[in-house]
């Protein structure tokens, strides 16, 4: 296993690298900005097993935690309320701090 | 055997979306027409044969929400188990003998400051292992995509009313980890038996649309 790049608490980018066919970022998500909930491990690359190339090399599988109120305009729920799922590495990047 | 009056209601609900075999009096939508005809050529071309897709099935349907029942309950009665539960949830199953194929299994533990509730908006990723295929609306394309946005609005209309004090977590199972929300215990359960509390824990509590019965109201 690789060395994590990213710890709890770190604020990334969820990206959007326009790749097409069985990808597990969805839609709703790209572009957001997020913390590092955990580090889930390594994982085969989905995005190729899918198409039967087996034996890849792991990648890191982050659990990002973002705002709802982030995620949806109008969002009617709480200020505190949370969506979290699993980001690969690759579809990630830092995010700068929050402007104070 | 006799024949269960409802038997002939129910044959034909079309709740799993996973057809398997032609009905006769059913339209086939275009995607079940082509599953059922990959699926023949699959066996046709000796890719594989049906006897190891029906096993596979029966294996995908041996888990029962009674096993994550058991480890629930388990976790209320017994605290070290309960953060063995939460710290590697697979090996927590595995004290119980109870057999995971997931890769990993997280717990989701509910608080009086969090309601978790779990959904996957790419298909109908679910812990099967510890609680048998999803229900239909699991899978429904209404809740995968209502429950991300207005989860409020969906546990209400599960009747599950969360107070504004309470914050909510979606969990998304959109990729390798599958998801048992921990539900916490309900009041008046003192001095239950660990059976009579997993009595209590549906399988909609462990997706987090549920919570335990209260006792006296089963």
């Amino acid at each position: 296993m690789s060395e994590p790049k990213y710890e709890p608490g770190d604020r990334v980018q969820i990206l959007d690298i326009g790749k097409p066919g069985h990808v597990r970022t969805p839609t709703y998500v790209r572009h957001k900005v997020g913390v590092i909930e955990r580090y889930c491990g390594d994982f085969e690359n989905p995005e190729d097993k899918a198409y039967g190339r087996w034996g890849g090399a792991p990648i890191a599988l982050y659990r990002v935690r973002l705002m709802q109120s982030d995620l949806w305009p109008g969002y009617t729920g709480t200020p505190n309320d949370v969506l979290e799922l699993e980001i690969y590495d690759h579809w990630l990047a830092p995010a700068a701090e929050e402007a104070a | 055997m006799s024949k269960q009056p409802h038997d002939h209601g129910h044959e034909h609900e079309h709740d799993d979306h996973r057809p398997t075999r032609e009905d006769d009096d059913i339209e086939l939508t275009e995607r079940e027409a082509t599953f059922l005809a990959l699926k023949s050529l699959l066996i046709e071309q000796g890719v594989v044969t049906a006897d190891e897709i029906r096993k596979r099935m029966e294996f995908n349907e041996r888990g029962s929400p009674h096993q994550a029942a058991r480890m629930i309950a388990k976790a209320w009665l017994d605290p070290d188990y309960k953060a063995r539960m939460i710290d590697d949830t697979k090996a927590a199953a595995a004290e119980l003998g109870i057999e995971t194929t997931e890769a990993k299994l997280v717990t989701l533990e509910n608080t009086p400051g969090r309601h978790n509730i779990v959904v996957c908006t790419l298909c109908s990723c679910y812990p099967r292992s510890l609680l048998g295929e999803p229900p239909a609306f699991y899978v429904s394309k209404a809740y995968r995509s209502r429950a991300v946005r207005e989860p409020r609005q969906v546990l209400r209309e599960f009747g599950v009313d969360i107070p504004e004090r309470v914050d909510i977590a979606v969990h998304d199972s959109n990729a390798d980890l599958r998801y048992v929300v921990m539900p916490m215990r309900p009041t008046g359960t003192d001095g239950m038996s660990e059976a009579e509390l997993a009595a209590l824990i549906s399988r909609d509590c462990v997706v987090g649309c549920a919570l335990p019965s209260e006792p006296d109201e089963r």
